[in-house]
Order: C-alpha cells, then structure tokens, then sequence
C-alpha cells in the first residue's frame, strides 16, 4: 500500500478534489464572482429539458461515428490489406498517417479552416474535377458544419488505429493465417476469422482512445466554428468552456462536466464489456 | 485517463472506487460556498483622496497592469506611455502583463478573485464583465478621480456613461464610474476606390446612395460587400448598423441596449433583419460568408475582391497597409445629406481600478496619463483612434482614411450618433443573436423569428433582473 501513496496523493490532488470540486459547484448557482446560492438539482434538470443544453451531447455522439467508428474501420481495413502485401517504404507511409496525432491541435484546427472555407482546397478541388455543384461554404453549412468538423477528426485518428492494429497484427501467428488459407478462406473469410479477433483488445484500446477524445472535442470546434453556424456543431466541452467563462454560469458549465465525465465513462465501461470482453 | 489495459484488477478498481467515493464526500462535507460576498472585496472607497495625487510621494511602487492591447499600434503605443510614466515616476515601476482579449477576458475572473489581484485591469463594459466586477466590489469607483482630474468634462457623456454601474449592481450606463477607456471605436465603411471606379460608383454621400450602388455593382459583377462571419460576431455589428439606420434617431436602440428603452420588437430591428437577408439573398454579400473568417474576408477586400467593407475602425491600420491610397473610409453615411450621422460603436475596454490595490492614487494618475491630450497624440501617431482626440486629430494628413476616421469620431460625437454594441443588452445576448444571424443570413431563421428571438431573450432578462431587485 505504502508505494502506491505518492501516486494516489498526486491523484487526489489533481483528479479527485477538482472532481469534488465540480460536482459541488453543480449543485450551486454561481456565477464566479458573487457569493454561490444553493441550486440542488436545478442545473441537472436543466441539462435533460432544456433542448439548447441536450443538444451539444447528441451533437457529441454524431461526432463519435467520425471519430471512434470511421478511424477504428478504416484503420482495420487498412491495416488487413498492409498486413497481406509487403509494402515498399512502409515505414514512411506509417509515419505520415501517424503525423496528425503528433501536431497540436489548434495547428489541425487552423489548416482545416482554410483547407474548408469556401475558396479553400476542397472546393477547388471539386471545381477541377468538375464537381462544382457539390462546392459550398462547408464550415457555414447547417447540414454539412458536423460532418465537415467530423472528417478533421477522422483524419486526425485514422492513424492512430492503423499504428496500433498493424502492431498487433505482427503478433498474430503466421500460422493461424496458413491455417486459414489451408482450409481454403478468402481474403474477407481470413479478415474475420483470423485478423479480427486477433485484434480484440487493440480494437478496444483504440476505441476507448478515440471515443474518448471525440468526446472531450474542444479545441477543433473553438477553431474551426466556434459551435456554428447557430449551434450547428456546439459540444459539451465547449459549452462548458462557454458558460463558466463568457456567460458566468459556472454551475450550469459544472453540470455540465459532470454529464460528461459520466457519459466517457459509460461508454468506455461498455467497450470494455463488449469489445475487450471484461466481465467484473 | 484509464483505459482497460492498465492492469489492475476489476476488483482492486471496485475498491478504489470506493476510495475515491469516500474522499468525494467527505470533499463535499468539507466545502464551503464559493465566492466573495463582497465584504472581503476592498473598501470601495478611494473616495479620501481631494487632490490631484502624486505619485513620486509614495514611495517606491509596483504597478501590475494587465491589458489586450496586443495589436502593432496599440501595442507601441501602450509601451511608449508606459515608458514615459517611468521616466516621468523613478520610483513607480510598471509591471505590464499583455494578452489577447479572449484570454485576457477568461483570465481576469479569477485573477480579480485572488487575494493579490493587478492594480490596472481592462474590463470589458457590459452584464458579463464590468457589471458582474462591480457587483462583486471588485473594482474601485473612480468617480472622485473623475472630478479631481475633470474627466467628467473631457469625455462625452455617452462614452463616460458606458463604463458605469448602478450601486446596486443592477444596471450600467447610469451610476458609479468603473473605468476609462483610452481609445474610441465605430463600425465605418471601408471602400476600395479602384473597385468603386472600375464600376462607374461614386462613394456614397448618403444612406441612399450606398443602398442604390449594391445592386449596380452586383451588375458589373464586383462583390458589393465583402463579409466573413465564420466568428460569429461580425454579422452583429452589421445588422447593429443596419438597426441604426432604420431607426429614427439613435436613442431608441441605445435605450434598449442600456435596460430603459422598449426592447427589439419594433420596426427597425424588424427592418435590419430584413435587409441584411435580402442582401443575402441577392448576393450582395458573398456566398456561404458562415463559413469565411472575419480576417479572410478583410484581406479578400485588401485584395480588391469586394467593394464596400462594414467594420471596425480596429481594422484601419492594417487595411491602410495593405491598400496604401486604394483605401476609403468613412462613418456609415447620413440619411440626407449633412444629416447626423450615426452608428454603432462606442470605445475600447475601460481601464479600471482593483478595489484591492494598495496604490490606487498611482493608478488613476496613471489612468490620467494614458487619457490626457499627450497620450492621444501618441495615440494618432500610431494610427490609433483616441477616445479624445482633441488637437491632435489634426495630425493625420487632410483627406487621408485616418483623418477621416477621426472627423467622423468627432462628428458622431457632436451629434450625439453614437449606439452601443448590442451584445451589451444582456448576459447571453451575444451568443444567441450571433447564432441566430448566422441562421438568417443562411435563411434558415426568417426576419420575424429573429425579432422575436431578440424580443424573448431581452424581456427574460428584464424579468430575472427584476426578480433578483425584488429579492433583495
């Protein structure tokens, strides 16, 4: 027990008295500067009726299909297909999906606007290749701000998937794969039964990774949109940012967090249950 | 962060669990309500000293200052004032701590909140900044400052009142002084004379004529009015000018953005919202403009792609750099004809005075130096607009954009045209017209909606404000 304190002093320090912290200031009305009043649970009913507060969670969970499911399928096929053919200058090719994981995000944010905007890359693009019909002011779009904010985010951990399933696809034995081929699978049949469960547990890690920060998706939102257009693309960390320091409701912003620290919670109990296959 | 393969068993974790349930409660048990109840703020006072203060007297002094002048002119002209206040005070040291608005602006909370707050901060004018500052007794009341110094006589009223809160917290534009603002600021019309002539347009004299030159210069096939409104802000500041136009004088929205007028339901808010989507609509304003920056969109204009530009005087500097002698600027032109002119605007954030100071006398002298007619000399040499400009309008060459921005500062002044910005009106107002004009120009949102968006947005907070009165 004595060896662990250094770390569970530092964890309650930095992780669990701001979380009490939170959790209390979501039972206050406050906003930050004047003395707090009680509010019970106000706030948290708030969060559930109130439609513009309900939003930027359902907002988040559009946004999980572009940042956990996509990056996780993609990275799986990819990682089949590279795992097949030997690969000229793999290393390179790994290294360059690797890349947006490394750069700061506001560099992504930033890139992503101009790349986006309606005289950016994607439309001349799509201008060239005689496609202009589909141009439009992506990031002002109502229907196409979420997704165009969605596909930055599965550029960004595409790579990380595909790093960590080709890892894990050199651990599989060669042998289960000849078995495979011997009882004469095809390519998608040895995908399911060999590749796919082999890769289990990194499926999960790479879920729970990338749900995780879909979720707590702030920084490219701030950038790119700021929650437009109207509140097209607002999620909860950045609505939590919004109300504790431009608003002044550091209660209703705690409610808030909590409501998400309790959803990435949930969700990463359930990959663990179902993906990784954890039984308590 | 946890995930699945950091090892420790499901039940060590179900253990740890409740360890961490247990330090929560008792956490919770232990916590006491947050926030200053006012009486552990500073007295308030400053309302001792009866002379001009002096500051070589006190002794050898820190100043922290805390500002967002981060921008080239305003930066070099924050620096040299300061240097000129050292030199002036030996024994005074100014310790100047410099951030962009944004960061200034979540910062500042808790750093007034601490026990060792800056002496100098620039407060944001409005519920969400100023107001909430006061109503904490956070900041000192400068009035007794304003009467020594005679800023009461060298500021226009509707500047001065801007940076007041009522004394009980309520209300601002009426009441104690919080803060002076060291620089004026307008929304104004930008044009590129090169595209304005290539289209056979002549800059408008009038409100009519500006009106009448967009569809013509659509016909020519230039872009009337270059505009970026992925930030969400610009768009307020174009309908507030719109609003302003539509209005019979400028005291009718300025009442309703200071708490005493009759709200946004009437006829030139409903006007404004009409126009700024027709002009969507007719393609007076670029295309899919919610998804361009507000940056991109002023160099699209240096470029020469768009005619007209409807912002900021913040923007001057930069346009004039890029644009040399191609550059117009004026104040949104008059209805007739030597008309007053009017428009929304009003002045940069007030530098106030922290109720926990130990030197307020060296601050409001200071306050005093970076405001007196020296500093809006300095100003204008660095292509700032002064609040007061005073002589040193004259600085700026005839006929140049500066010179006109600062005759048109003036004249707005003397005509009493000056509107506040709209997102004064309410906590939240900010961010639900922003979000709701995005949706109009998109034409999502119709005009009538917007309107009565605004009215609903407005009158809840009228009866939340009244409520808390009555509670108290």
């Amino acid at each position: 027990m004595l060896y662990v304190l250094p770390a569970l002093v530092l964890y309650t320090l930095f992780l669990l008295i701001p979380l009490g912290q939170t959790v209390w200031l979501s039972f206050l009305d406050w906003d930050g500067l004047t003395v707090a009043t009680w509010a019970g649970l106000d706030n948290y009913r708030e969060l559930f009726t109130d439609p513009a507060l309900r939003a930027p969670f359902v907002h988040a969970l559009v946004l999980l299909l572009f940042y956990a499911a996509l990056p996780v399928a993609i990275g799986l096929l990819l990682a089949a297909a590279l795992s097949r053919f030997r690969v000229r200058g793999m290393t390179f090719f790994r290294t360059v999906l690797f890349l947006p994981q490394v750069l700061a995000m506001v560099v992504v944010g930033v890139a992503w606007r101009s790349i986006l905007a309606p005289d950016g890359l994607l439309n001349d693009v799509l201008h060239a290749v005689g496609a202009g019909g589909l141009a439009r002011s992506w990031l002002g779009d109502y229907t196409w701000a979420l997704p165009a904010v969605g596909i930055v985010g599965t550029w960004v951990e595409t790579g990380l998937c595909l790093v960590l399933f080709l890892a894990g696809a050199q651990r599989i034995p060669r042998e289960l794969y000849e078995a495979a081929r011997m009882d004469g699978a095809g390519a998608v049949r040895e995908f399911f039964t060999v590749t796919l469960p082999g890769l289990r547990g990194e499926v999960a890690v790479a879920l729970t990774l990338t749900i995780v920060a879909g979720l707590r998706n702030f920084d490219l939102i701030y950038i790119t949109t700021s929650g437009g257009p109207g509140n097209a693309t607002s999620v909860p960390a950045f609505e939590v940012y919004r109300r504790a320091f431009e608003v002044n409701e550091v209660g209703a912003a705690a409610a808030m967090g909590v409501g998400l620290t309790v959803m990435i919670f949930v969700l990463t109990v359930v990959v663990a249950r179902l993906v990784e296959g954890r039984k308590s | 962060m946890s995930f699945p393969r950091s090892g420790a068993s499901p039940r060590r974790r179900a253990r740890a669990s409740a360890v961490a349930l247990a330090l929560g409660m008792a956490l919770l048990g232990a916590a006491c309500v947050p926030g200053t109840d006012g009486s552990g703020a500073g007295s308030g006072g400053a309302g001792d000293a009866t002379a001009v203060p002096d500051p070589s007297k006190e002794g050898k002094v820190t100043l922290t200052v805390w500002d967002q002048e981060v921008r080239g002119g305003q930066n070099a002209e924050i620096e040299k004032l300061n240097k000129e206040f050292q030199d002036k005070y030996p024994n005074v040291r100014i310790k100047r701590v410099a951030r962009s608005f944004t960061d200034l602006k979540t910062t500042l909370k808790l750093a007034l909140s601490g026990n060792n707050p800056p002496d100098v901060v620039q407060a944001n004018q409005g519920y969400a900044d100023m107001v909430a500052f006061a109503k904490a007794g956070m900041l000192t009341p400068l009035d007794n400052y304003a009467g020594i110094y005679g800023w009461n006589s060298r500021y226009p009223n509707t500047l001065l009142d801007l940076n007041r809160v009522s004394v009980d917290g309520m209300n601002f534009g009426t009441g104690r002084l919080y803060g002076l603002s060291q620089t004026g600021e307008y929304i104004g019309l930008y044009y590129n004379k090169d595209v304005l002539e290539k289209a056979g347009v002549e800059p408008p004299r009038t409100w009519a004529e500006f009106t009448a030159a967009l569809p013509k210069l659509k016909q020519e096939g230039e872009l009337p009015v270059q505009f970026g409104n992925l930030d969400k802000y610009p768009a307020i500041h174009t309908f507030g000018v719109l609003q302003d136009q539509a209005a019979d004088g400028p005291g009718q929205i300025r009442n309703t953005v200071l708490g005493k007028g009759d709200g946004f339901d009437n006829e030139p808010t409903r006007q404004a919202a009409r126009t700024l989507a027709d002009w969507a609509e007719n393609g007076y304003l670029p295309k899919g403009a919610n998804g361009t920056g507000y940056d991109d969109a002023a160099k699209k204009f240096a470029g020469g792609d768009g005619a007209f530009l409807l912002t900021g005087t913040w923007q001057l500097a930069d346009l004039k750099k890029q644009m040399g002698g191609k550059l117009g600027f004026m104040p949104p032109p008059p209805g007739k004809a030597g008309e007053p002119l009017r428009t929304t605007g009003g002045q940069g954030l007030a530098w106030s005075v922290t109720s926990k100071s130990r030197h307020p006398d060296v601050a409001a002298a200071y306050l005093e130096h970076i405001t007196n007619a020296h500093a809006a000399e300095v100003m204008m040499d660095e292509g700032v607009l002064p609040a007061v400009p005073g002589k040193a309008a004259g600085r700026a060459p005839e006929g140049s954009p500066d010179r006109q921005m600062v005759e048109g500062w003036e004249q707005l002044n003397e005509d009493d045209g000056m509107v506040p910005y709209l997102d004064y009106t309410t906590p939240t107002i900010f961010d639900t017209l922003t979000a709701d004009l995005q949706g109009l120009l998109e034409g999502s949102l119709s005009p009538d909606k917007l309107v009565s968006k605004m009215q609903e947005e407005y009158e809840t907070f009228r009866e939340k404000q009244s409520g808390e009165k009555a509670d108290r």
